[in-house]
Protein backbone atom coordinates (compact mmCIF):
# COMPACT_ATOMS: atom_id res chain seq x y z
CA UNK A 1 0.00 0.00 0.00
CA UNK A 2 3.04 2.26 0.05
CA UNK A 3 3.40 5.09 -2.36
CA UNK A 4 -0.23 6.08 -2.47
CA UNK A 5 -0.85 7.72 0.88
CA UNK A 6 -1.20 11.44 1.17
CA UNK A 7 1.34 13.42 3.11
CA UNK A 8 -0.54 14.63 6.11
CA UNK A 9 0.26 17.58 8.26
CA UNK A 10 1.30 17.42 11.87
CA UNK A 11 4.29 15.70 13.35
CA UNK A 12 6.08 13.36 11.01
CA UNK A 13 6.74 10.05 12.64
CA UNK A 14 9.91 8.41 11.41
CA UNK A 15 9.51 5.21 9.31
CA UNK A 16 5.82 5.70 9.16
CA UNK A 17 6.17 7.89 6.09
CA UNK A 18 2.89 8.38 4.32
CA UNK A 19 -0.70 8.22 5.41
CA UNK A 20 -3.22 10.44 7.05
CA UNK A 21 -3.01 11.66 10.60
CA UNK A 22 -5.46 9.01 11.59
CA UNK A 23 -3.26 6.29 10.17
CA UNK A 24 -0.19 7.72 11.81
CA UNK A 25 -1.93 7.95 15.13
CA UNK A 26 -3.10 4.37 14.86
CA UNK A 27 -6.79 5.30 14.74
CA UNK A 28 -9.07 2.29 14.85
CA UNK A 29 -10.91 3.24 11.68
CA UNK A 30 -9.64 5.80 9.18
CA UNK A 31 -12.31 6.88 6.72
CA UNK A 32 -9.71 8.83 4.73
CA UNK A 33 -7.87 5.62 4.02
CA UNK A 34 -11.04 3.91 2.86
CA UNK A 35 -11.88 6.79 0.55
CA UNK A 36 -8.34 6.86 -0.75
CA UNK A 37 -8.02 3.14 -1.38
CA UNK A 38 -11.54 2.27 -2.49
CA UNK A 39 -10.55 2.34 -6.14
CA UNK A 40 -7.19 0.56 -5.95
CA UNK A 41 -7.84 -1.94 -3.18
CA UNK A 42 -11.32 -2.43 -1.84
CA UNK A 43 -13.44 -2.27 -4.96
CA UNK A 44 -11.30 -4.68 -7.00
CA UNK A 45 -11.23 -7.04 -4.03
CA UNK A 46 -15.01 -6.84 -3.76
CA UNK A 47 -15.49 -7.60 -7.46
CA UNK A 48 -13.06 -10.52 -7.28
CA UNK A 49 -14.86 -11.78 -4.23
CA UNK A 50 -18.17 -11.71 -6.05
CA UNK A 51 -16.60 -13.57 -8.97
CA UNK A 52 -15.16 -16.26 -6.71
CA UNK A 53 -18.55 -16.69 -5.05
CA UNK A 54 -20.62 -16.73 -8.21
CA UNK A 55 -18.42 -19.36 -9.83
CA UNK A 56 -18.38 -21.51 -6.70
CA UNK A 57 -22.16 -21.32 -6.25
CA UNK A 58 -23.00 -21.86 -9.92
CA UNK A 59 -20.76 -24.86 -10.34
CA UNK A 60 -21.65 -26.16 -6.89
CA UNK A 61 -25.36 -25.86 -7.66
CA UNK A 62 -24.96 -27.69 -10.96
CA UNK A 63 -22.90 -30.49 -9.44
CA UNK A 64 -25.20 -30.80 -6.41
CA UNK A 65 -28.23 -30.94 -8.73
CA UNK A 66 -26.76 -33.81 -10.69
CA UNK A 67 -25.80 -35.67 -7.52
CA UNK A 68 -29.23 -35.00 -6.00
CA UNK A 69 -30.99 -36.33 -9.10
CA UNK A 70 -28.98 -39.51 -8.84
CA UNK A 71 -29.38 -39.77 -5.07
CA UNK A 72 -33.13 -39.15 -5.33
CA UNK A 73 -33.72 -41.54 -8.19
CA UNK A 74 -31.60 -44.33 -6.76
CA UNK A 75 -32.04 -44.23 -3.02
CA UNK A 76 -29.15 -46.55 -2.28
CA UNK A 77 -26.57 -44.06 -3.59
CA UNK A 78 -27.89 -41.27 -1.35
CA UNK A 79 -26.11 -42.37 1.86
CA UNK A 80 -22.66 -42.62 0.23
CA UNK A 81 -23.13 -39.33 -1.65
CA UNK A 82 -24.35 -37.65 1.53
CA UNK A 83 -21.43 -39.02 3.51
CA UNK A 84 -19.01 -37.85 0.82
CA UNK A 85 -20.39 -34.31 0.93
CA UNK A 86 -20.20 -34.38 4.74
CA UNK A 87 -16.60 -35.46 4.51
CA UNK A 88 -15.68 -32.65 2.10
CA UNK A 89 -17.41 -30.13 4.33
CA UNK A 90 -15.54 -31.38 7.38
CA UNK A 91 -12.05 -30.78 5.93
CA UNK A 92 -10.57 -27.57 7.35
CA UNK A 93 -10.25 -25.13 4.45
CA UNK A 94 -6.59 -24.31 5.01
CA UNK A 95 -5.75 -27.99 5.04
CA UNK A 96 -7.73 -28.54 1.87
CA UNK A 97 -5.77 -25.79 0.11
CA UNK A 98 -2.57 -27.43 1.28
CA UNK A 99 -3.73 -30.74 -0.13
CA UNK A 100 -4.69 -29.24 -3.48
CA UNK A 101 -1.75 -26.93 -4.15
CA UNK A 102 0.62 -29.74 -5.24
CA UNK A 103 -1.88 -30.68 -7.94
CA UNK A 104 -3.45 -27.43 -9.03
CA UNK A 105 -0.92 -24.87 -7.81
CA UNK A 106 -1.57 -21.42 -6.41
CA UNK A 107 -4.46 -20.83 -8.75
CA UNK A 108 -8.11 -19.88 -8.83
CA UNK A 109 -8.82 -23.53 -9.60
CA UNK A 110 -7.48 -24.56 -6.20
CA UNK A 111 -9.67 -22.02 -4.48
CA UNK A 112 -12.75 -22.93 -6.48
CA UNK A 113 -12.36 -26.64 -5.89
CA UNK A 114 -12.35 -25.96 -2.18
CA UNK A 115 -15.26 -23.52 -2.26
CA UNK A 116 -17.36 -25.79 -4.48
CA UNK A 117 -16.68 -28.72 -2.15
CA UNK A 118 -18.07 -26.74 0.74
CA UNK A 119 -21.27 -25.77 -1.11
CA UNK A 120 -22.03 -29.38 -2.02
CA UNK A 121 -22.87 -30.46 1.49
CA UNK A 122 -25.51 -27.80 2.07
CA UNK A 123 -26.92 -27.82 -1.46
CA UNK A 124 -27.05 -31.59 -1.85
CA UNK A 125 -28.57 -32.19 1.56
CA UNK A 126 -31.22 -29.55 1.00
CA UNK A 127 -32.10 -30.78 -2.46
CA UNK A 128 -32.60 -34.31 -1.22
CA UNK A 129 -34.56 -33.12 1.81
CA UNK A 130 -36.75 -30.93 -0.39
CA UNK A 131 -37.53 -33.68 -2.86
CA UNK A 132 -38.13 -36.25 -0.13
CA UNK A 133 -40.29 -33.81 1.80
CA UNK A 134 -43.11 -33.87 -0.73
CA UNK A 135 -46.11 -35.32 1.15
CA UNK A 136 -46.94 -38.92 0.29
CA UNK A 137 -50.60 -38.10 -0.32
CA UNK A 138 -49.67 -35.45 -2.86
CA UNK A 139 -47.62 -37.99 -4.77
CA UNK A 140 -50.33 -40.60 -4.50
CA UNK A 141 -52.93 -38.25 -5.95
CA UNK A 142 -50.55 -37.20 -8.71
CA UNK A 143 -50.12 -40.84 -9.64
CA UNK A 144 -53.82 -41.57 -9.30
CA UNK A 145 -54.68 -38.65 -11.57
CA UNK A 146 -52.47 -40.01 -14.30
CA UNK A 147 -49.31 -37.91 -14.10
CA UNK A 148 -46.34 -39.83 -15.46
CA UNK A 149 -43.17 -40.18 -13.39
CA UNK A 150 -41.50 -37.35 -15.31
CA UNK A 151 -44.56 -35.10 -15.05
CA UNK A 152 -44.74 -35.79 -11.34
CA UNK A 153 -41.12 -34.77 -10.97
CA UNK A 154 -41.35 -31.51 -12.88
CA UNK A 155 -44.85 -30.45 -11.90
CA UNK A 156 -44.99 -31.60 -8.30
CA UNK A 157 -41.74 -32.69 -6.70
CA UNK A 158 -39.45 -30.01 -8.10
CA UNK A 159 -41.70 -27.00 -7.35
CA UNK A 160 -42.50 -28.35 -3.89
CA UNK A 161 -38.79 -28.83 -3.17
CA UNK A 162 -38.01 -25.28 -4.33
CA UNK A 163 -38.36 -23.50 -0.96
CA UNK A 164 -35.99 -25.94 0.76
CA UNK A 165 -33.55 -25.87 -2.17
CA UNK A 166 -33.54 -22.06 -2.23
CA UNK A 167 -33.13 -22.05 1.54
CA UNK A 168 -30.03 -24.18 1.04
CA UNK A 169 -28.83 -21.82 -1.67
CA UNK A 170 -29.06 -18.90 0.76
CA UNK A 171 -27.01 -20.66 3.40
CA UNK A 172 -24.47 -21.91 0.87
CA UNK A 173 -24.05 -18.46 -0.66
CA UNK A 174 -23.61 -16.64 2.63
CA UNK A 175 -21.16 -19.22 3.94
CA UNK A 176 -19.22 -19.24 0.66
CA UNK A 177 -18.86 -15.45 0.82
CA UNK A 178 -17.46 -15.85 4.30
CA UNK A 179 -15.19 -18.81 3.53
CA UNK A 180 -13.89 -17.21 0.30
CA UNK A 181 -11.87 -14.73 2.37
CA UNK A 182 -9.51 -17.60 3.14
CA UNK A 183 -8.72 -17.79 -0.58
CA UNK A 184 -6.16 -15.04 0.02
CA UNK A 185 -3.82 -17.66 1.46
CA UNK A 186 -3.60 -19.12 -2.04
CA UNK A 187 -4.15 -16.24 -4.45
CA UNK A 188 -4.17 -12.47 -3.94
CA UNK A 189 -7.83 -12.17 -4.78
CA UNK A 190 -11.04 -11.34 -3.00
CA UNK A 191 -11.74 -9.53 0.23
CA UNK A 192 -9.41 -11.88 2.08
CA UNK A 193 -6.47 -10.11 0.46
CA UNK A 194 -6.91 -6.73 2.21
CA UNK A 195 -7.76 -8.56 5.42
CA UNK A 196 -4.53 -10.52 5.19
CA UNK A 197 -2.52 -7.42 4.34
CA UNK A 198 -4.13 -5.60 7.22
CA UNK A 199 -3.24 -8.43 9.55
CA UNK A 200 0.38 -8.45 8.39
CA UNK A 201 0.67 -4.69 8.81
CA UNK A 202 -1.44 -4.58 11.95
CA UNK A 203 -3.60 -2.03 10.21
CA UNK A 204 -7.09 -2.22 11.69
CA UNK A 205 -8.81 -0.01 9.15
CA UNK A 206 -8.04 -2.30 6.25
CA UNK A 207 -9.16 -5.42 8.14
CA UNK A 208 -12.32 -3.75 9.31
CA UNK A 209 -13.23 -2.23 5.94
CA UNK A 210 -12.77 -5.49 4.05
CA UNK A 211 -14.62 -7.45 6.72
CA UNK A 212 -17.53 -5.02 6.65
CA UNK A 213 -17.68 -5.37 2.88
CA UNK A 214 -17.75 -9.16 3.20
CA UNK A 215 -20.54 -8.94 5.75
CA UNK A 216 -22.46 -6.49 3.61
CA UNK A 217 -22.01 -8.72 0.58
CA UNK A 218 -23.27 -11.77 2.49
CA UNK A 219 -26.33 -9.95 3.77
CA UNK A 220 -27.09 -8.48 0.36
CA UNK A 221 -26.82 -11.87 -1.35
CA UNK A 222 -29.02 -13.42 1.33
CA UNK A 223 -31.62 -10.71 0.87
CA UNK A 224 -31.59 -11.04 -2.91
CA UNK A 225 -32.11 -14.79 -2.84
CA UNK A 226 -34.82 -14.37 -0.21
CA UNK A 227 -36.62 -11.90 -2.48
CA UNK A 228 -36.30 -14.30 -5.39
CA UNK A 229 -37.67 -17.07 -3.21
CA UNK A 230 -40.73 -15.01 -2.35
CA UNK A 231 -41.33 -14.26 -5.97
CA UNK A 232 -41.11 -17.81 -7.27
CA UNK A 233 -42.73 -19.61 -4.33
CA UNK A 234 -45.42 -17.23 -3.09
CA UNK A 235 -47.36 -20.16 -1.67
CA UNK A 236 -44.57 -21.27 0.68
CA UNK A 237 -45.20 -18.44 3.12
CA UNK A 238 -48.76 -19.62 3.63
CA UNK A 239 -48.04 -23.10 4.91
CA UNK B 1 -71.52 -32.54 -21.82
CA UNK B 2 -71.68 -35.21 -19.13
CA UNK B 3 -70.00 -38.37 -20.30
CA UNK B 4 -71.99 -41.52 -19.73
CA UNK B 5 -71.47 -43.09 -16.35
CA UNK B 6 -69.71 -46.42 -16.62
CA UNK B 7 -70.65 -49.80 -15.24
CA UNK B 8 -67.95 -51.24 -13.02
CA UNK B 9 -67.54 -54.98 -12.54
CA UNK B 10 -65.28 -56.78 -10.08
CA UNK B 11 -64.94 -60.36 -11.27
CA UNK B 12 -63.11 -62.64 -8.84
CA UNK B 13 -60.73 -59.73 -8.24
CA UNK B 14 -57.95 -60.85 -5.91
CA UNK B 15 -54.94 -59.15 -4.38
CA UNK B 16 -52.30 -61.02 -2.50
CA UNK B 17 -49.37 -58.98 -1.25
CA UNK B 18 -46.13 -60.85 -1.66
CA UNK B 19 -44.73 -62.14 1.59
CA UNK B 20 -47.99 -61.76 3.46
CA UNK B 21 -50.32 -64.49 4.63
CA UNK B 22 -53.72 -64.51 3.06
CA UNK B 23 -55.27 -62.19 0.56
CA UNK B 24 -55.97 -58.48 1.00
CA UNK B 25 -58.88 -58.77 -1.42
CA UNK B 26 -60.22 -62.28 -1.90
CA UNK B 27 -62.17 -63.21 -5.04
CA UNK B 28 -64.28 -60.10 -4.92
CA UNK B 29 -67.17 -60.17 -7.36
CA UNK B 30 -69.70 -57.40 -7.57
CA UNK B 31 -71.26 -55.11 -10.13
CA UNK B 32 -71.76 -51.41 -9.66
CA UNK B 33 -74.48 -50.30 -12.08
CA UNK B 34 -73.77 -47.14 -14.03
CA UNK B 35 -74.64 -43.98 -12.12
CA UNK B 36 -74.84 -45.63 -8.69
CA UNK B 37 -72.83 -45.11 -5.53
CA UNK B 38 -71.30 -48.30 -4.17
CA UNK B 39 -69.89 -47.96 -0.68
CA UNK B 40 -67.15 -50.32 0.42
CA UNK B 41 -67.27 -50.60 4.17
CA UNK B 42 -65.80 -52.91 6.77
CA UNK B 43 -63.29 -53.20 9.59
CA UNK B 44 -59.68 -52.28 8.98
CA UNK B 45 -57.94 -55.16 7.26
CA UNK B 46 -61.02 -55.67 5.14
CA UNK B 47 -59.23 -54.55 2.01
CA UNK B 48 -61.57 -51.63 1.18
CA UNK B 49 -58.85 -49.24 0.09
CA UNK B 50 -56.95 -52.00 -1.67
CA UNK B 51 -60.08 -52.90 -3.64
CA UNK B 52 -60.48 -49.25 -4.60
CA UNK B 53 -56.89 -48.85 -5.74
CA UNK B 54 -57.11 -51.99 -7.84
CA UNK B 55 -59.54 -50.11 -10.07
CA UNK B 56 -57.14 -47.35 -11.15
CA UNK B 57 -54.23 -49.76 -11.01
CA UNK B 58 -52.41 -47.96 -8.20
CA UNK B 59 -52.25 -51.53 -6.92
CA UNK B 60 -51.90 -54.31 -9.50
CA UNK B 61 -54.35 -57.22 -9.47
CA UNK B 62 -52.99 -60.62 -8.52
CA UNK B 63 -55.77 -62.48 -10.29
CA UNK B 64 -59.31 -62.00 -11.53
CA UNK B 65 -60.68 -59.12 -13.55
CA UNK B 66 -62.02 -55.64 -13.21
CA UNK B 67 -64.00 -54.24 -16.12
CA UNK B 68 -65.17 -50.73 -16.83
CA UNK B 69 -68.00 -50.74 -19.34
CA UNK B 70 -67.04 -54.23 -20.34
CA UNK B 71 -63.39 -53.44 -20.99
CA UNK B 72 -60.72 -54.88 -18.75
CA UNK B 73 -58.66 -52.30 -16.91
CA UNK B 74 -55.48 -54.08 -17.99
CA UNK B 75 -56.34 -53.30 -21.61
CA UNK B 76 -56.18 -49.55 -21.05
CA UNK B 77 -53.00 -47.54 -21.12
CA UNK B 78 -52.47 -46.96 -17.40
CA UNK B 79 -52.05 -43.20 -17.72
CA UNK B 80 -55.12 -42.91 -19.90
CA UNK B 81 -57.10 -45.09 -17.48
CA UNK B 82 -56.20 -42.92 -14.50
CA UNK B 83 -56.97 -39.68 -16.31
CA UNK B 84 -60.41 -41.00 -17.09
CA UNK B 85 -61.19 -41.87 -13.46
CA UNK B 86 -61.80 -39.25 -10.77
CA UNK B 87 -59.76 -39.90 -7.63
CA UNK B 88 -60.38 -38.36 -4.22
CA UNK B 89 -58.57 -39.27 -1.01
CA UNK B 90 -59.02 -38.44 2.65
CA UNK B 91 -55.93 -36.23 2.89
CA UNK B 92 -57.11 -34.49 -0.29
CA UNK B 93 -53.56 -34.09 -1.57
CA UNK B 94 -54.07 -30.73 -3.24
CA UNK B 95 -50.90 -29.40 -4.82
CA UNK B 96 -49.89 -26.66 -2.37
CA UNK B 97 -47.83 -24.72 -4.89
CA UNK B 98 -50.60 -24.03 -7.34
CA UNK B 99 -53.86 -22.17 -6.98
CA UNK B 100 -57.31 -23.68 -6.70
CA UNK B 101 -57.76 -23.07 -10.42
CA UNK B 102 -54.45 -24.75 -11.24
CA UNK B 103 -55.33 -27.73 -9.08
CA UNK B 104 -58.71 -28.24 -10.69
CA UNK B 105 -57.21 -27.83 -14.16
CA UNK B 106 -54.54 -30.49 -13.64
CA UNK B 107 -56.05 -33.33 -15.65
CA UNK B 108 -57.57 -31.07 -18.34
CA UNK B 109 -54.09 -29.57 -18.88
CA UNK B 110 -52.62 -33.06 -19.20
CA UNK B 111 -55.34 -33.83 -21.72
CA UNK B 112 -54.37 -30.74 -23.70
CA UNK B 113 -57.51 -28.65 -23.24
CA UNK B 114 -57.06 -25.03 -24.24
CA UNK B 115 -56.84 -22.32 -21.62
CA UNK B 116 -60.30 -20.89 -22.24
CA UNK B 117 -62.01 -24.22 -21.90
CA UNK B 118 -60.15 -25.00 -18.67
CA UNK B 119 -61.09 -21.62 -17.24
CA UNK B 120 -64.72 -22.11 -18.08
CA UNK B 121 -64.73 -25.62 -16.65
CA UNK B 122 -63.04 -24.45 -13.43
CA UNK B 123 -65.72 -21.81 -12.94
CA UNK B 124 -68.51 -24.35 -13.46
CA UNK B 125 -66.96 -26.80 -11.02
CA UNK B 126 -66.29 -24.23 -8.31
CA UNK B 127 -69.92 -23.26 -8.48
CA UNK B 128 -70.99 -26.89 -8.50
CA UNK B 129 -69.10 -27.66 -5.27
CA UNK B 130 -70.27 -24.47 -3.58
CA UNK B 131 -67.19 -22.28 -3.82
CA UNK B 132 -66.92 -18.77 -5.20
CA UNK B 133 -65.66 -18.96 -8.82
CA UNK B 134 -64.24 -15.44 -8.70
CA UNK B 135 -62.83 -15.20 -5.20
CA UNK B 136 -61.62 -18.74 -4.57
CA UNK B 137 -60.10 -19.40 -7.98
CA UNK B 138 -56.80 -17.67 -7.26
CA UNK B 139 -56.35 -18.84 -3.69
CA UNK B 140 -53.74 -21.34 -2.61
CA UNK B 141 -54.78 -24.52 -0.78
CA UNK B 142 -53.20 -23.24 2.43
CA UNK B 143 -55.72 -20.40 2.43
CA UNK B 144 -58.70 -22.77 2.53
CA UNK B 145 -60.46 -24.57 5.39
CA UNK B 146 -60.49 -28.36 5.53
CA UNK B 147 -64.00 -28.52 4.13
CA UNK B 148 -63.14 -26.13 1.30
CA UNK B 149 -60.07 -28.17 0.43
CA UNK B 150 -62.11 -31.33 0.15
CA UNK B 151 -64.56 -29.50 -2.14
CA UNK B 152 -61.65 -28.47 -4.35
CA UNK B 153 -60.43 -32.07 -4.26
CA UNK B 154 -63.84 -33.19 -5.46
CA UNK B 155 -63.93 -30.51 -8.17
CA UNK B 156 -60.46 -31.56 -9.30
CA UNK B 157 -61.54 -35.19 -9.57
CA UNK B 158 -64.58 -34.15 -11.63
CA UNK B 159 -62.63 -31.79 -13.89
CA UNK B 160 -62.26 -33.98 -16.97
CA UNK B 161 -65.76 -35.33 -16.51
CA UNK B 162 -64.84 -38.90 -15.64
CA UNK B 163 -67.38 -41.69 -16.01
CA UNK B 164 -66.18 -43.25 -12.77
CA UNK B 165 -65.16 -41.74 -9.43
CA UNK B 166 -63.06 -43.42 -6.74
CA UNK B 167 -63.40 -41.81 -3.32
CA UNK B 168 -61.26 -43.08 -0.46
CA UNK B 169 -62.75 -41.86 2.85
CA UNK B 170 -63.23 -38.43 1.31
CA UNK B 171 -64.89 -36.92 4.38
CA UNK B 172 -62.97 -38.92 6.98
CA UNK B 173 -60.74 -36.09 8.18
CA UNK B 174 -63.48 -33.49 8.47
CA UNK B 175 -65.34 -32.57 11.64
CA UNK B 176 -68.80 -34.17 12.03
CA UNK B 177 -70.89 -31.07 11.29
CA UNK B 178 -69.06 -30.14 8.11
CA UNK B 179 -68.88 -33.82 7.15
CA UNK B 180 -72.63 -34.16 7.32
CA UNK B 181 -73.04 -31.04 5.18
CA UNK B 182 -70.51 -32.29 2.64
CA UNK B 183 -72.33 -35.63 2.47
CA UNK B 184 -75.61 -33.83 1.77
CA UNK B 185 -73.99 -31.66 -0.88
CA UNK B 186 -72.31 -34.64 -2.44
CA UNK B 187 -75.63 -36.49 -2.68
CA UNK B 188 -77.32 -33.43 -4.19
CA UNK B 189 -74.43 -33.14 -6.66
CA UNK B 190 -74.73 -36.82 -7.54
CA UNK B 191 -78.40 -36.23 -8.39
CA UNK B 192 -77.13 -33.87 -11.06
CA UNK B 193 -74.05 -35.60 -12.40
CA UNK B 194 -74.97 -39.27 -11.94
CA UNK B 195 -71.47 -40.68 -11.87
CA UNK B 196 -70.62 -44.23 -11.00
CA UNK B 197 -68.93 -43.89 -7.63
CA UNK B 198 -66.94 -46.28 -5.49
CA UNK B 199 -66.82 -44.80 -2.01
CA UNK B 200 -64.72 -46.23 0.80
CA UNK B 201 -65.55 -45.54 4.43
CA UNK B 202 -65.19 -47.25 7.79
CA UNK B 203 -68.28 -45.46 9.09
CA UNK B 204 -71.47 -47.53 8.80
CA UNK B 205 -73.70 -44.49 9.17
CA UNK B 206 -71.96 -42.75 6.32
CA UNK B 207 -72.29 -45.92 4.22
CA UNK B 208 -76.02 -46.08 4.89
CA UNK B 209 -76.49 -42.41 4.14
CA UNK B 210 -74.41 -42.22 0.98
CA UNK B 211 -74.66 -45.65 -0.63
CA UNK B 212 -77.13 -46.86 -3.22
CA UNK B 213 -75.54 -50.19 -2.46
CA UNK B 214 -73.20 -51.25 0.29
CA UNK B 215 -70.51 -53.89 0.05
CA UNK B 216 -69.46 -55.10 3.48
CA UNK B 217 -65.99 -56.57 3.46
CA UNK B 218 -64.64 -58.68 6.30
CA UNK B 219 -61.07 -59.46 7.34
CA UNK B 220 -59.12 -61.01 4.52
CA UNK B 221 -60.97 -58.99 1.92
CA UNK B 222 -63.96 -61.31 1.61
CA UNK B 223 -67.31 -59.90 0.65
CA UNK B 224 -69.81 -60.51 3.44
CA UNK B 225 -72.85 -58.88 1.86
CA UNK B 226 -73.61 -56.64 -1.10
CA UNK B 227 -77.02 -55.08 -0.97
CA UNK B 228 -79.04 -51.92 -0.60
CA UNK B 229 -78.76 -50.18 2.78
CA UNK B 230 -82.32 -51.20 3.69
CA UNK B 231 -81.73 -54.86 2.87
CA UNK B 232 -78.52 -54.88 4.88
CA UNK B 233 -80.20 -53.32 7.90
CA UNK B 234 -83.30 -55.45 7.76
CA UNK B 235 -81.83 -58.70 6.50
CA UNK B 236 -78.16 -59.02 7.45
CA UNK B 237 -76.94 -62.32 6.04
CA UNK B 238 -74.99 -63.33 9.11
CA UNK B 239 -73.82 -62.48 12.58
CA UNK B 240 -70.81 -60.56 11.29
CA UNK B 241 -72.89 -58.18 9.21
CA UNK B 242 -75.48 -57.77 11.96
CA UNK B 243 -72.73 -56.95 14.45
CA UNK B 244 -71.01 -54.61 12.04
CA UNK B 245 -74.08 -52.52 11.26
CA UNK B 246 -74.77 -52.35 14.98
CA UNK B 247 -77.39 -53.19 17.58
CA UNK B 248 -79.30 -50.11 16.58
CA UNK B 249 -79.78 -51.29 13.01
CA UNK B 250 -83.55 -51.18 13.45
CA UNK B 251 -83.25 -47.51 14.33
CA UNK B 252 -80.91 -46.92 11.40
CA UNK B 253 -83.47 -48.55 9.13
CA UNK B 254 -86.07 -46.12 10.49
CA UNK B 255 -83.85 -43.26 9.41
CA UNK B 256 -84.10 -44.47 5.81
CA UNK B 257 -87.89 -44.05 5.66
CA UNK B 258 -89.89 -40.85 5.75
CA UNK B 259 -93.30 -40.08 7.15
CA UNK B 260 -94.52 -39.53 3.61
CA UNK B 261 -93.97 -43.22 2.82
CA UNK B 262 -96.38 -44.38 5.57
CA UNK B 263 -100.01 -45.15 5.13
CA UNK B 264 -101.52 -42.41 7.23
CA UNK B 265 -104.86 -42.38 8.99
CA UNK B 266 -106.96 -39.46 7.85
CA UNK B 267 -106.63 -36.56 10.24
CA UNK B 268 -109.37 -36.58 12.90
CA UNK B 269 -111.12 -33.37 13.75
CA UNK B 270 -109.21 -33.20 17.03
CA UNK B 271 -105.71 -33.19 15.47
CA UNK B 272 -105.08 -29.65 16.65
CA UNK B 273 -103.02 -30.51 19.69
CA UNK B 274 -100.74 -32.98 17.88
CA UNK B 275 -97.13 -32.11 17.04
CA UNK B 276 -96.81 -31.34 13.34
CA UNK B 277 -93.98 -32.70 11.22
CA UNK B 278 -93.31 -32.34 7.48
CA UNK B 279 -93.70 -35.46 5.31
CA UNK B 280 -89.99 -35.64 4.46
CA UNK B 281 -89.02 -36.14 8.13
CA UNK B 282 -87.46 -39.57 8.62
CA UNK B 283 -89.09 -42.05 10.96
CA UNK B 284 -86.25 -42.06 13.47
CA UNK B 285 -86.47 -38.31 13.99
CA UNK B 286 -90.26 -38.56 14.20
CA UNK B 287 -90.05 -41.30 16.83
CA UNK B 288 -87.46 -39.34 18.78
CA UNK B 289 -89.87 -36.41 18.92
CA UNK B 290 -92.76 -38.58 20.15
CA UNK B 291 -90.57 -40.11 22.86
CA UNK B 292 -89.19 -36.76 23.95
CA UNK B 293 -92.60 -35.13 24.16
CA UNK B 294 -94.39 -38.18 25.63
CA UNK B 295 -96.87 -38.24 22.77
CA UNK B 296 -98.58 -41.14 21.05
CA UNK B 297 -99.21 -39.62 17.63
CA UNK B 298 -98.24 -36.78 15.34
CA UNK B 299 -99.70 -34.90 12.43
CA UNK B 300 -97.91 -35.19 9.08
CA UNK B 301 -98.10 -32.03 7.02
CA UNK B 302 -97.25 -31.22 3.42
CA UNK B 303 -94.79 -28.57 2.29
CA UNK B 304 -97.61 -26.00 2.31
CA UNK B 305 -98.49 -26.94 5.89
CA UNK B 306 -101.71 -28.72 4.99
CA UNK B 307 -102.42 -31.80 7.12
CA UNK B 308 -101.83 -35.12 5.29
CA UNK B 309 -102.71 -37.52 8.06
CA UNK B 310 -101.89 -38.84 11.49
CA UNK B 311 -99.12 -41.31 12.38
CA UNK B 312 -99.01 -43.14 15.71
CA UNK B 313 -96.05 -44.74 17.43
CA UNK B 314 -97.19 -48.12 16.18
CA UNK B 315 -97.34 -46.80 12.62
CA UNK B 316 -93.75 -45.66 12.84
CA UNK B 317 -92.53 -48.99 14.20
CA UNK B 318 -94.57 -51.26 11.97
Amino acid sequence: MTGFGIVGGGPVIPNFGQGSTCEKNGGWFCTEWVREHWGDTLQPALVQHIELTVIAISVGFAVASLLALVGFRWRFVDPPLGAFSDFLYAIPSLALFQLLVPFTGLTVTTVEIALISYTLFILYRNMIAGLRGVPAETLEVARGMGLTRVQTFFRVELPLAAPVVLGGLRIATVSTISIATVAAFVIPKGLGEPILTGLQESFGTEILAASLLAIFLGLAADGLIALFQRRVTPWSRLT
Amino acid sequence: MPSEAAELVFDEATKVYPGRDGAAVDHLSLTVPAGEICVLVGPSGGGKTTALKLVNRLIPLTSGYIRIDGRQIGDYDVTELRRSIGYVIQQVGLFPHITVEGNIGTVPRLLGWDRKRIRKRTGELLELVGLDPEKDRRRFPAELSGGQRQRVGLARALAANPALMLMDEPFGAIDPIVRSRLQDEFLRLQQEIRKTVVFVTHDVDEAIKVGDRIAILREGGRLAQYDTPMQILEHPVDEFVADFVGRDRALKALALRTLGELELASPPGSADGLPRLPAETNLRDALALLVAEHREALLVVGTDGSPLGVATREDLLR
